[in-house]
This record gives C-alpha cells, sequence and structure tokens, in this order.
C-alpha cells in the first residue's frame, strides 16, 4: 500500500470518496495508479511495472473500484449480478491474499461490493452459486478459467465483463500456463470485448515481449499495451559472504557459510533464507537448526510439503512469531507474509529477475532498501553472485524471449472449446491468432491440431466412428458425448506432475500422519532401513503402501540426503555471459573474495583464463584416463547437451569417450585415447546440431520424459478417469511405447513435433547450445596441459557425484547377468 | 538391427530351448517358435473409448514377428494366446495389417493359435488351427500358467518384467520367468505392459520369485532372482 510522498498532479483527478479515502490515510494517490484509472478510462489495455510496495495491485484494481462504487451507490441488494472483473493470478495462495487486501479500501470507503475467490478448493455448492449470481470481482487462476471456457453458456457469465488484471504476468507469460491462458482470454475477448486488460509486475526483462502479450493481436501486425511505469524504490543493498571457512571448490551444500548465515539470522528481525531445490531446503534447515543455541524459531517452507504444514508457516511469518524461514521459490511470488527485513540467497540466483524477485520480498517499503545477503556455496557461485550483484545495482533484469505458444496446449484449448458451447473452425482460427503467442500460427497445423484433437490425426484412419470431436450440420464443432466433455474436464491444466507419493509417518495402530509428498524416483531408490530428511526431520523409510510412502522418525544423525539434482533454475544467458567478463578481465576481481581471486590468479598460471567471446578447451591426463574440459558457462542442460554430442562425435572419430560430466559452467568429457590432436574447430562445429542431435534424441529418455508431459497436456493420454486416478508409473510406462510406436509410422505427427520443440526450449536448452556454438566459431583456445587445471576441478569433482550420461539401460543389465554367472561357477 | 540380436540357449525341462532377444522362443528339436500375448488392436480399443492411441501397434507387432519368424525359419509357429485383445479385433484391423497377417500365417507351414482369455475364439479369416492346449514331446503349452507345479509346461498371460538395480538407476524391461522346469513368456505385443516377476502370481507358480531371462538391447540377459526388485521398494 502506497506511503510515498506527493506525486505530481494528474490530468485526471480521483472521485471524492476515493481522494478522501487516500488523505484519511494520509496518502496521496500514486502517479503510476493515476495513470491505470486514465488507461483504463480510455478503454486501453496496459501494464504496470512497479517495484513491490508501491501499490501495484491497487493501482490494478483502482479503475474497477471506481466504475463499481459508480454502478453500486443506491443500488441496494436487489442490483443485479454481473460480473465486472476478472482478477488471475499464478497462485491461489495469492488470489486469497490479494482478495483479503482489497476489502480494506473497500470496507473503509463503505463500497457494497460482491468479492469472491474461485480456486481448485471452492465448494461445489459456491461454484453453482458464483455462476448463477456471478460476483463484482472474482479472483480465480488459470486453470479454473480454461475449465470455465470448457462449460455450456459460459458466454453468458463473461457478457458483462468490463475488466482482466493479471497479476505477476511475467511469471505466467513464460509458461505453458500462460499459452493456454492466452487462449482463454482470446475467447473471453470474443464474449466480452468491451472489457480491457491490465497486467502487473515488479520485474520484466522483455517489456516489449510481455506488452504484447498481454493485448489481443490484430490479424498481420503487433499490438502493444500500455506501459505504465511506478517509481523506482530504494536502491537494493546486495553483499557477497566473504565467509570465514575455506569457500569449496564444488558441491552445493553452503555448510562451510552457514555459521555467518546463522549470525546474520540473528541479527535481523526476520529472514527469509532462499535456496534453489527442496533437498538444499531440507540440508540448510537441517544444519542451521544444528547450530541453533539460541534457540531461535526457524521454520521451513518448500512445494512438497502439506498445505497444511505449509499455512502454519505462514501465519506464523504474518503474525511475526519466526525468526528465520528457509523456503523455495514457493515463497518468490509476492505474498506478503509479515515483516521481512533480510533475505539471504543459498547458492547462486541464477537470474537477476529472480534475485530482484526475491529481494522483494523483504521490506515492502519503498523508501527503505531491501537487504540481502548472498551466500555462494562454491567458487563458481561466487562469481555468478558478483554478476548477481552487478546486475542488480544496474537493475539488470534478465529473461529468455517469449517463445511461440506451444501445440498441445492448443490442443487442449481446443478441445476445451468443443466442451463448451462448442466453435465453427474458421472463427476459432481467428481467435486463436488474436492471443499473441500463437499470432504466427498457419491454417495447416491448426488443421492438424484440430484433426489430432478430433480423432487422433493419424493417417490411417481408424479413429473416425469414435472421435472425440463432432462437427455439426450447422458447421460447429462439439464433444461427441457429454462424458467425453465430463473427462476433459477432469484433464485440464498444463501442469504435469512428476509421479509423486505421500510421505505418512505412522502412528501407533493404524493411520498416521501425513507429512507432505515426494517424488516416486527418490522412494525407488531407497530400500527399507534407509533415512533420509524430509519436512525437517530425519525419517527411516519402512515400505509403500498404495500411493503412500510410510516412514517412521528416526535418531539418527547422518541422514541419506535426498540427492542434490543440480540448480533447479539453469543460469541465465545474461548472468553467464557477465560471468564469464569477470574471469576474462582481472580489472574486475577487486570485488572477489581473495580465495575465489587466488583461484583465477592460479589458473591465469598454469593454464589461461576462459576468454569472453571464444571457448578455453583444456586437455590433460589423469590416472590412466585423458580428459578434455571446455568452458562454455550457458547452464546445465544446454552442457549435457552438448556432452551427448560431443561423445558421439568423439566415437565416430574413434576416440572411442568413455563418459562425460555437466555443471553449469564446463564440461569434461573422458577416456583411453589422448584428445590433444583433435582439430577443435571441427569437433566444436555447429553442425553437430543436425544429425547428431536428431539421432539421439530419438532414443533420449528426456525426449519420452518430453512427449509423456506432451500427450497428458494434449489429451491423448487421461490422468483421471471418474472414479480412478492412473498413477505416475502406468501413465510413463505406457507413453514411452505410444512414443516407439508413433515415431516408427508418423515421424511428422504433430504430437512428436510439440515435444520436440518442447525439448529443445526445456530440458535441452538447443536454442541456447547452438547460439554459444555460433559465438565460439573460430575462436576456440586449446591448451594441452600435464595436469588438471584450477578452473577444472569443480568439474572433474562431480564426476561420480552425478549420473554419467552415455552409460546405457543394457550395462545395468550386463552387471547383474554377471553376478548369476559368478555364482554359477562358484565351487561348493 | 534384428540380424545382430543374440540369443540365449538354455535347456528346460530336459528340452533344448533358446530365448530370443526380441520375445520369441524357439524349440529347435521341434522347429517350433513360440510367441505370446500379441495383443493385436490394443491401440484401437483405447480408441474406441475416446483416448486416441496411435493406431499403428499391429504393424508394429508384425513387423517384428516377422522378422523373427525369418530369422529363425520355424515350420511350426504357436502363438499362445492373447493374440487378440479382444472379439472385435479383426474387424477394427486396418486392410493392410490384415493381409499382411494372413500372409505371415500361410508362410509357415504350421500355424497354431492356442485361445487366451482375451480372444477365447480367435478369427479363423487369417487361417491356421485353434487349440486349448498343445503338447510337444515333455513340454505343454497353454495360455494360463497353472499354479502350483507343472513341469514342461510353456505359458503366457503374466506378461513377466523384471526391474533390475545398478550403478543408482535401474531398469525394468521385459523377461522370460523360468525355473528351468517351466516357463512364461514375455508379452510380445507393441503396446503391452508388464507385471513385475515379484509380484506373487509368479510365486504360486514357482513356489518362489523365479530366475529370469531379461530382454536387453539387443542380447538375452540371465539375471538372478535376487538381482531382481519389486516396482515400489
Amino acid at each position: 500500500m502506497p506511503t510515498a510522498p506527493a506525486a505530481k498532479p494528474a490530468a485526471i483527478t480521483l472521485p471524492e470518496r476515493f481522494a478522501d479515502w487516500f488523505a484519511a490515510r494520509g496518502w496521496q494517490a500514486r502517479r503510476h495508479q493515476i495513470d491505470m484509472v486514465a488507461a483504463a478510462r480510455a478503454g486501453e489495455d496496459a501494464l504496470l511495472i512497479a517495484p513491490t510496495g508501491g501499490g501495484k495491485t491497487l493501482g490494478g484494481f483502482l479503475p474497477s473500484l471506481i466504475d463499481l462504487a459508480e454502478q453500486t451507490d443506491g443500488a441496494g441488494k436487489t442490483r443485479p449480478y454481473r460480473l465486472h472483473t476478472l482478477y488471475i493470478s499464478p497462485l491461489k495462495a495469492l488470489s486469497v491474499d490479494v482478495a483479503r487486501n482489497l476489502m480494506i479500501p473497500v470496507e473503509e470507503m463503505g463500497l457494497d461490493l460482491r468479492i469472491e475467490t474461485r480456486t481448485g478448493d471452492t465448494s461445489t455448492a459456491k461454484r453453482q452459486r458464483q455462476r448463477a449470481h456471478p460476483p463484482d470481482i472474482l479472483l480465480t487462476t488459470p486453470e479454473q478459467l480454461a475449465l470455465f471456457c470448457a462449460t455450456a453458456n459460459a458466454e453468458a457469465f463473461f457478457r458483462d465483463l468490463r475488466r482482466i488484471i493479471i497479476d505477476e504476468i511475467h511469471a505466467i507469460a513464460p509458461q505453458k500456463r500462460g499459452d493456454l491462458l492466452s487462449l482463454d482470454l482470446a475467447t473471453i475477448s470474443q464474449w466480452a470485448p468491451q472489457a480491457s486488460r491490465a497486467g502487473l509486475s515488479a520485474t520484466v526483462a522483455d517489456e516489449g515481449g510481455l506488452a504484447r502479450w498481454l493485448v489481443t493481436q490484430p490479424a498481420g501486425d503487433d499490438r502493444f499495451a500500455r506501459i505504465v511505469r511506478g517509481e523506482a524504490g530504494a536502491r537494493p543493498q546486495v553483499e557477497i559472504l566473504d565467509p570465514a571457512d575455506r569457500i569449496p571448490w564444488a558441491g552445493h551444500s553452503g555448510r562451510h557459510a552457514l555459521g555467518d548465515v546463522y549470525e546474520r539470522i540473528k541479527a535481523a528481525k526476520m529472514a527469509l533464507v532462499f535456496v534453489n531445490t527442496r533437498s538444499q531446503a531440507e540440508l540448510t534447515f537441517q544444519e542451521l537448526w544444528a547450530r541453533n543455541d539460541a534457540n531461535l524459531p526457524i521454520a521451513l517452507h518448500h512445494g512438497s510439503l502439506s498445505p497444511e504444514q505449509r499455512r502454519k508457516v505462514e501465519k506464523a511469518m504474518a503474525e511475526g512469531r519466526l525468526k528465520a524461514v528457509v523456503c523455495t521459490s514457493t515463497l518468490d511470488l509476492g505474498i506478503n507474509w509479515g515483516d521481512v527485513d533480510l533475505v539471504i540467497q543459498m547458492g547462486a540466483p541464477k537470474g537477476s529477475s529472480r534475485l530482484i524477485q526475491r529481494l522483494g520480498r523483504s521490506n515492502h517499503r519503498l523508501d527503505a532498501p531491501s537487504r540481502a545477503l548472498l551466500a555462494p556455496t562454491n567458487r563458481f557461485e561466487h562469481l555468478e553472485c558478483q554478476a548477481a550483484r552487478e546486475a542488480v545495482a544496474e537493475n539488470a533484469l534478465d529473461g529468455e524471449p517469449l517463445a511461440a505458444g506451444s501445440l498441445d496446449v492448443l490442443a487442449q484449448h481446443i478441445m476445451g472449446r468443443g466442451c463448451g458451447d462448442g466453435f465453427e473452425a474458421e472463427a476459432l482460427f481467428d481467435e486463436i491468432r488474436s492471443a499473441a503467442p500463437y499470432a504466427q500460427l498457419d491454417r495447416e497445423t491448426f488443421d492438424r491440431v484440430l484433426d489430432f484433437t478430433a480423432t487422433g490425426g493419424y493417417a490411417l484412419n481408424t479413429y473416425e466412428r469414435f472421435r472425440r470431436l463432432v462437427k455439426r450440420k450447422d458447421g460447429r464443432w462439439l464433444a461427441r458425448t457429454p462424458q467425453i466433455a465430463q473427462r476433459y474436464r477432469m484433464n485440464v491444466g498444463t501442469i504435469v506432475e512428476a509421479p509423486m507419493l505421500d510421505v505418512v509417518v505412522s502412528g501407533r495402530g493404524r493411520g498416521g500422519h501425513r507429512l507432505g509428498q515426494i517424488e516416486e524416483w527418490f522412494v525407488e531408490q531407497l530400500v527399507p532401513g534407509d533415512t533420509f530428511i524430509f519436512a525437517g526431520q530425519v525419517l527411516r523409510f519402512v515400505g509403500i503402501e498404495e500411493m503412500s510412502a510410510r516412514v517412521t522418525r528416526a535418531a539418527d544423525a547422518d541422514p541419506k540426503i535426498p540427492s542434490y539434482q543440480g540448480g533447479k533454475f539453469p543460469l541465465s544467458t545474461y548472468l553467464a555471459g557477465r560471468v564469464r567478463d569477470i574471469v576474462q578481465n582481472p580489472d574486475h576481481w577487486g570485488a572477489l573474495s581473495v580465495q575465489v581471486r587466488d583461484w583465477l590468479q592460479l589458473q591465469a598460471e598454469r593454464s589461461r583464463l576462459p576468454d569472453a567471446d571464444g571457448l578455453l578447451v583444456e586437455t590433460f591426463p589423469r590416472a590412466a584416463r585423458h580428459y578434455m574440459v571446455c568452458y562454455p558457462f550457458e547452464g546445465r542442460l544446454a552442457h549435457q547437451t552438448l556432452g551427448m554430442l560431443l561423445t558421439r562425435r568423439l566415437e565416430r572419430l574413434g576416440m572411442r569417450p568413455m563418459g562425460f560430466v555437466a555443471n553449469e559452467y564446463a564440461v569434461a568429457v573422458w577416456g583411453l585415447r589422448d584428445l590433444a590432436g583433435l582439430d577443435f574447430d571441427a569437433l566444436f562445429n555447429e553442425d553437430m546440431m543436425g544429425d547428431d542431435l536428431d539421432a539421439w534424441l530419438a532414443e533420449s529418455q528426456l525426449m519420452k520424459r518430453t512427449f509423456r508431459n506432451c500427450a497428458v497436456i494434449a489429451g491423448l493420454i487421461e490422468r483421471r478417469f471418474p472414479g480412478q486416478e492412473k498413477s505416475g508409473r502406468q501413465i510413463t510406462f505406457s507413453t514411452d511405447l505410444i512414443y516407439d510406436v508413433l515415431r516408427e509410422h508418423e515421424p511428422d505427427h504433430v504430437l512428436l513435433r510439440a515435444a520436440w520443440q518442447d525439448a529443445a526450449a526445456g530440458l535441452l536448452d538447443i536454442r541456447r547450445l547452438g547460439e554459444a556454438l555460433t559465438r565460439v566459431k573460430g575462436r576456440i583456445s586449446h591448451v594441452g596441459l600435464d595436469r588438471i587445471s584450477p578452473l577444472a576441478v569443480p568439474v572433474m569433482l562431480e564426476i561420480g557425484k552425478e549420473p554419467v550420461y552415455g552409460e546405457g539401460h543394457d550395462s545395468i543389465l550386463e552387471d547383474a547377468a554377471d553376478d548369476l554367472i559368478a555364482e554359477a561357477l562358484r565351487l561348493d | 538391427m534384428t540380424d545382430t540380436l543374440a540369443d540365449h540357449a538354455f535347456t528346460l525341462a530336459g528340452e533344448a530351448a533358446i530365448a530370443d532377444a526380441d520375445g520369441v522362443l524357439v524349440l529347435p528339436d521341434h522347429g517350433v517358435l513360440v510367441v505370446s500375448d500379441l495383443h493385436f488392436e490394443k491401440g484401437s480399443s483405447y480408441g474406441m473409448g475416446g483416448q486416441m492411441l496411435p493406431p499403428y501397434d499391429t504393424r508394429t507387432t508384425l513387423r517384428r514377428l516377422a522378422a523373427a519368424i525369418a530369422r529363425h525359419r520355424p515350420r511350426t509357429v504357436i502363438a499362445l494366446g492373447d493374440s487378440f485383445h479382444d472379439r472385435l479385433a479383426d474387424r477394427r484391423m486396418d486392410g493392410a495389417d490384415v493381409e499382411r497377417l494372413a500372409d505371415l500365417v500361410d508362410g509357415v507351414g504350421r500355424w497354431v493359435w492356442i485361445e487366451g482369455n482375451h480372444d477365447p475364439a480367435p478369427p479363423p479369416q487369417f487361417g491356421g488351427e485353434v487349440r486349448h492346449t498343445l503338447e510337444l514331446g515333455g513340454l505343454v503349452l497353454r495360455h494360463e500358467p497353472t499354479e502350483g507345479a507343472a513341469p514342461g509346461e510353456i505359458a503366457g498371460h503374466l506378461h513377466p518384467c523384471a526391474k533390475v538395480r545398478g550403478k543408482g538407476r535401474a531398469v525394468r524391461a521385459r523377461c522370460f520367468a523360468t525355473d528351468g522346469e517351466r516357463l512364461i513368456m514375455p508379452a510380445f505385443g507393441a503396446f503391452t505392459g508388464g507385471l513385475n516377476v515379484c509380484d506373487p502370481a509368479f510365486e504360486r507358480c514357482f513356489g518362489a520369485v523365479p530366475g529370469v531371462l531379461v530382454m536387453g538391447r539387443a542380447r538375452v540377459y540371465p539375471v538372478a532372482a535376487k538381482s531382481c526388485v519389486p516396482d515400489r521398494s
């Protein structure tokens, strides 16, 4: 809520009641809030970019409140039920929080408004009442909106809509959820063309892209929302922890820094300790408590904990009863949980936008600076933190450009339209192209996706009789039966969870206490009796019962911790560039810790420093093997792809590589032959992105996983049937078979195309690798060494900790088979 | 690719037997090739219910079966039941696939369809003879395995799969389940799933978790029961 001094007088004046309310609070409306009212009056769509604490939410709602105040004055209880404003946020918790905050000005001004939320938790009775009697303002999520658009008479519900507000728009737009939302917005705008749109965000890197994403696109041209900017807040203060202990060469535990971190928590009012993965959250929480002599109230918050557990922590935060909360990205977004005055980032933030977003969690006041402490967990992360700190000082945001909309989401949307009031293909095509992510969609692709939705889209026309969608005589496409529509509605959404199991602590007798959910793959690694950390406790695995992992509390001090899955977010391209700049230029080393400076100095003496535009490749022997290490600084995903392609290529050259390992900064490949004599320009040529990539992808497990997600989102595989739910295991198994068969007979099927696009942008980061290979072309410097270089140590330390790629399916069977032979040959 | 498949020779109830990495069993002394649980048109049976799975599983299954027959050149082929996913499967089958299957049956000396629970009456249009069980020397071939001891029995129905752990990961693959006295065939159909050999159903037949011959990419790996793990453990 605003607290700033007077803004410049604006051309638009607020109605008296609003002006009085601001005055009574000792405030004045901010410039950007007035601008939002002006934009709405002019019928314009607007993107509001304002820092946290800048009155952004009120800026979004103010035009609606003014409008509604006029309408409802003296209208009494019997005024008609018409939906005026739709508010969409990525988190249901955020909808609830915003609804609560909105009630303050509404009640204080004595406005008689109907404000309601609709989330997955809303009861059936309330949903039905909302349909029959819409509130003035409805706060909801993208999935609920998709569900709405897939029901009959949705058009009537939205017909009177005046305004659509999308909060944290930067978080939604780049995801598949954003594709789905933009399609649903396109639909709603057909039904309610008078509704204007407002997007709200604190951290926007690609302003133009988002301003375009927000608005309806006319055929053959680009349209953009008006950009309204809030005043910048005080510059954040970012400090990098220079620990008393030695900074590790590799690893992500951050143990060496926790003594210092604990002292900072002690000195702060309330600290948020952000980490990048759930397992790191568990570890950090455990280690902080191990040294918690002062018995500070420190809590844990991450996405796998049960909702009840999380609600408890959130409530304690809001009431100021906690000293620190160790959390993952679950607390990244705009919920205001009390008086945080310090943000601690364990490990590198991976992107400057993410860091700025997290900084916004501290100190929700514009005039006081947010304070952050970065605690890098290893030497490379120290460099990354320095790059992020410089970026924050310049307020330089990063973000990947928005990509074209995915085809699996398009299929889901088309089916959804058929499950509602139906559609005409021609009109739907135009409607879809008015959504920015699909503005370039061609008619042939649309027709193929429509055909996929209706019959599976196979050249072999087997399913004509069993269509899911039928075209009626009047040209409208509709779901063939109400049952098909019902099944569709049970499967709406784009979030395909990894298969999860409940973690249940066995009590005395039957039953037990549910702690949260954990990935099935993790549980599969456990043997009964194994211990692991979850929800801040050491647990002993007992066994699996139906869909839950039964555990007991264990007294062990040294549990088997969930294996670290690498940074959950890859290092952003932008920060990677900055890190390369720092490494290359000793003039920039001044701000670095002495330990890190010495390390780089040693690298310069023993080998050379990687240069910013080129690629450093080192080769050296070690323990009867030959190694090649290169430093592209492009993030783990792109590096895994590069490692896979390099090994394939080396195999073809007869170099017999044995394996590779990748981290965020480097790739190491090893084998029995010396690689120093290779033509490195040829080895790293970008043409590896052609045939090698295709051949590898076809068999890749990553590709199968991507295909599974696309198949689920597109509706080929249903997650839920009435009365039953498929377990993750069954889905995984059958989609692999489907993938193999489809690839054999219809390699250009639209769903395989969707999966390829996804893999290229997601798990394989192909675009980024391609750009990197182009950048370093002709600038590869090879250094032949007689031993390992200082810079190579971190990635070499990962060997044995990370799965080694290229070790196959069959080698595991071979080992097991050898066991049997050994047993058969045993003499006793 | 199929030319390089390596086979695994072993003895089953005193008879010579060969397990092939693509999932067929050869009894060389009888000139017999056994294949089980083809489940033709499983994909389109889902399609009828609104899940439009690729209607190509029959085609893939037929291609692999034709390759196995060409590789081993048997005098007799025995399809060990559940060859057709349901009673209407042959009517949904694409014309080209109908022709391929008929040609395949026609091309070997003797073709036997064993009755399965999915296809208690295999369709007559493809030729071949229909049997409930078949005896071959000391061997008995039927679809559903008998509970308790049944030396010399070759059956299908259970779709055995083995999960083997190693190197921090696990592999789950189709397999032959055998204790040297009796055998349960892997399912051959392209869309058939599998039942872990640690399931009690196998214990009821073998008295314990059986040893397995696991189908790797190009080879069959014999793996002891103690190296097999349940799906969720």
